[in-house]
């Protein structure tokens, strides 16, 4: 009976960073066009289990709802993606939901993601005006030149890539594929170019490119399709070049 | 007298982070508040692009004609010399985006390229593919991020807004803020606080707005004494998808590229759409508005749109659908312009819309309407500015497409350095502010906090949240009558009566979300009651502001600015008016139907 069909989800919950986690299943009313966000939706707003035990709401980040924030990256049925575009008519059942593992876990699905911003801090992903007053207009740029920087700059920080990547732990520190294509992308620009010295020595050293074992994991999960390994690539090269220039001026 | 004053500024979308970049520039020092990491704000979700007239396209378009479609798009209700200023200001911004790096769409020539979009007749629109918020906000949160590694700015991401602290003499003397992991409540010195908390779609349940997007903070202040200002005006867009979780936006864009919006003539044609014969199409909009076609304003072509399928009953299939149709246009032009939309729908839905028209309805996407500011972005509590969506001064009835991105930049750049030169007139800096003043209003909210996570109620306030969106959005958004307006009103009191017995199902102290939430449907039942209200009171039709009771403007009696206030005893909103600044633009009336 279409009226009685039911979602059946599998959520992993952790109550703060501390403790253990454990996990909860719940049996939801099947809407046509219910995305993972709707089904979390639906247990806040009736948090009984399947069992019937009452519980509390899921916490989880969430925001556009249309993947381009970069919020809602968690696991789902073991896969890295974006829990808005996760339409349930697509998932196998019951859906798995867990949180990110390669994050510290705040609460259920949230996770910190932090330090993907403090590495954009690191490599200096800005272009470096001189001010906001009016300098009048930027440089010219072919519409090639844009075709390539626009994909690289669609990037929505939802770390993703840093998720799959078997390089991407604790003992490495790898900066992470978000980053290095970053890099690409601000190497490039005309005036963003002036930091390129500093940025490719960013990435030398320990936790840098060279931690990327090419295990191509990053691309094939990245929700906004960017070439990353491309970008891995390109990057690798520039390193090296500056590398040799170091060296020589020593 | 604070040379180096401290601005706190509330909310990173477009209009906070360009505040922050003019503060840091000054030589302020920023405190940055924001739910979310700022570089996932709602700001990203603006698809189409921004307005400015460069007139690069040989076209004679000049910052006047901009001007003068904003002013003629919002029926006049916006005071026109800050939005003179906007105008006039927009080509300087463009320039710095893109010398910011921005990457928008080029000409051959490597020059920016410009789309139309609705309520011009010219090609004024910059954009970056079709995501040029996310463009935009991307390159303003590198340049915070630029000054957040220099010292200059510190940023409080996962913290919340509850409350302005206000000293004895109603002067803002810096905020009261909930860490949302910790759920500490904490007070903010500032020698001037900045507000840009956006929208407040999550009023109306589904829109195409953001989860944060539940104006709040708006209606915190409005409640501390705050001035909202036509809060009755709220923008339908006629082309989102409908969704289970939210209405996603389909881009004006798509029709600035070509787009055309039909309905199959026959009622109930079950053909499919591509099969359709032309002859057997209604381009209703093209059919009604000759000069303008698909490119009508919002709220002209939304009610179209509701009178097609509600009065003629010709919606798709008899769902409440039309079609929005690209399957014409090239797919290398489209896959260039206008990808990132494109992806959203085949994503969501699942057809790919180069090969199948989309199937599109009108959703909540934008209010007109918040805090009340002078022209300097300043609120009528002294050192409290506001900028972007959540203030109400550019716009007026009707907000046409692109002019919000421009609006936000241009009024973060507004707040920034007036609010850094209100710091240094100051007699009496903050730091000569008793602590006690902080601690009061400190214990005000954390009474609050424990009210509610003790509250013995039966409650659930996501289901009250649901109740209000349907309510919402069944009387206060395209067609507005009286008596559904007063009922609605009246239905609000009994959801905030029924507040009063919620119950929390979660009542930890980490990382609350239900707890937070239930915080933010207090403050939108509040805020309701002026959208309400304010609706009820203006018995005229003025760009969104539609009643079919009254169905003309009326300049004679509501040529005026909306001004709801708290009355704190009654519980409930007071209202005054407030004439309109036409000094540069006499009033005409709007029609798009003919030459103008």
């Amino acid at each position: 009976m279409a009226d009685n069909k039911t979602v059946l989800i599998k959520v992993k919950r952790q109550n703060d960073p501390k403790s253990a986690p454990y996990w909860e299943e719940f049996e939801l009313n099947y809407r046509p066009g219910m995305n993972v966000i709707s089904a979390l939706m639906d247990v806040a707003l009736n948090p009984v289990t399947r069992t019937g035990q009452a519980t509390t709401a899921i916490a989880y980040d969430s925001n556009c709802l249309e993947e381009v924030c970069g919020s809602c990256a968690m696991l789902i049925n073991g896969r890295t993606r974006m829990a808005c575009s996760a339409l349930i008519d697509n998932l196998e059942q019951p859906v798995t939901i867990e949180p990110f593992t390669k994050f510290p876990v705040v609460r259920d699905l949230q996770v910190d993601r932090s330090v993907l911003f403090e590495n954009l801090k690191r490599v200096k992903a800005w272009v470096p005006v001189d001010g906001t007053y009016d300098l009048g207009s930027g440089p010219r740029l072919s519409p090639e030149e844009q075709e390539a920087a626009y994909p690289l700059s669609r990037c929505i920080s939802c770390c993703c890539c840093m998720e799959a990547c078997p390089q991407f732990n604790e003992q490495t520190g790898f900066v992470g594929a978000a980053a290095i294509s970053q890099v690409r992308l601000f190497n490039t620009h005309p005036t963003g170019k002036a930091l390129k010295t500093e940025r490719l020595r960013a990435l030398m050293g320990d936790g840098g490119i060279h931690e990327c074992g090419y295990a191509q994991n990053c691309v094939e999960v990245c929700p906004k399709e960017i070439p990353l390994t491309t970008s891995i690539a390109e990057v690798g090269g520039q390193v090296m070049l500056q590398a040799f220039k170091d060296l020589f001026r020593k | 007298m604070a040379t180096n004053p401290r601005i706190v500024v509330v909310g990173g979308g477009l209009a906070g982070l360009a505040a922050v970049i003019k503060v840091a520039e000054m030589g302020g020092q920023v405190d940055l508040f924001s739910i979310v990491p700022v570089k996932r704000s709602h700001s990203v979700c603006a698809q189409g692009g921004i307005n400015a007239a460069k007139n690069l396209k040989g076209e004679g378009d000049s910052t006047w004609q901009h001007f003068d479609d904003t002013v003629y798009g919002g029926d006049f209700l916006a005071n026109q010399p800050p939005v003179k200023g906007m105008c006039d200001a927009a080509p300087g911004i463009i320039d710095l985006l893109d010398r910011m790096g921005v990457p928008f769409n080029r000409t051959a020539e490597g020059l920016l390229d410009f789309r139309r979009f609705g309520g011009t007749l010219f090609n004024r629109t910059a954009f970056a593919g079709a995501t040029t918020g996310q463009q935009l906000l991307y390159a303003l949160d590198e340049q915070v991020r630029r000054y957040e590694s220099e010292g200059k700015v510190r940023k409080f991401e996962h913290w919340e807004f509850l409350s302005a602290v206000l000293d004895g003499n109603q002067v803002c003397r810096g905020i009261c803020a909930m860490d949302l992991r910790t759920m500490e409540v904490r007070t903010f010195p500032a020698d001037a606080v900045i507000i840009a908390t956006g929208g407040n779609g999550m009023i109306f349940g589904k829109s195409t707005n953001s989860v944060v997007c539940t104006g709040s903070a708006q209606s915190a202040l409005y409640q501390q004494g705050a001035f909202y200002a036509n809060g009755e005006f709220i923008q339908v867009h006629p082309t989102a998808i409908p969704g289970e979780d939210k209405l996603r936006l389909m881009s004006e864009s798509a029709r600035g590229e070509g787009g055309r919006v039909w309905v199959p003539k026959q009622p109930g044609d079950k053909r499919d759409p591509q099969s359709i014969p032309a002859g057997e199409r209604w381009y209703f909009l093209e059919e009604w508005y000759p000069k303008y076609g698909n490119l009508v304003p919002r709220d002209v072509a939304t009610r179209a749109i509701f009178k097609v399928v509600y009065e003629y009953n010709l919606g798709i299939d008899g769902q409440p659908m039309v079609y929005l149709d690209l399957t014409h246009i090239d797919r290398k032009i489209l896959d260039r312009k206008l990808e990132g939309i494109l992806e959203i729908y085949e994503k969501f839905v699942g057809d790919d819309p180069r090969d199948v028209p989309m199937k599109i309805f009108p959703g909540m996407h934008y209010t007109m309407g918040g805090l009340w500011v002078d022209f300097n972005q300043q609120t009528n509590i002294k050192g409290l500015f506001a900028a972007g969506e959540c203030e109400y001064q550019y716009h007026g009835a009707n907000r046409l497409g692109a002019n919000s991105l421009v609006s936000c930049i241009y009024g973060g750049f507004i707040s920034g350095p007036n609010a850094v030169k209100y710091a240094r007139s100051q007699q009496t800096s903050t730091d000569g502010i008793s602590s006690s003043v902080f601690e009061a209003e400190q214990r005000r909210q954390e009474g609050f906090n424990d009210l509610l996570i003790n509250n013995p109620g039966n409650e659930n306030p996501f289901q009250i949240w649901r109740e209000l969106g349907a309510l919402m959005t069944k009387n206060c958004t395209v067609i507005r009558y009286n008596k559904n307006l007063e009922e609605t009103d009246a239905k609000l009191v009994e959801l905030l009566q029924r507040f009063r017995n919620v119950n929390l199902s979660d009542k930890s102290m980490w990382a609350n979300t239900s707890f937070v939430f239930a915080r933010q449907v207090y403050n939108m039942l509040q805020l309701s009651r002026v959208i309400a209200q304010g609706a009820c009171l203006r018995n005229e039709s003025r760009g969104a502001h539609y009643k079919p009771d009254f169905p003309d403007r009326d300049d004679q009696n509501f040529l005026k600015t909306t001004k709801a206030y708290f009355a704190p005893d009654a519980d409930e909103p007071r209202f005054e008016f407030e004439p309109v600044d036409t000094s540069l633009i006499p009033p005409r009336p709007r029609r798009y139907d003919a030459a103008t």
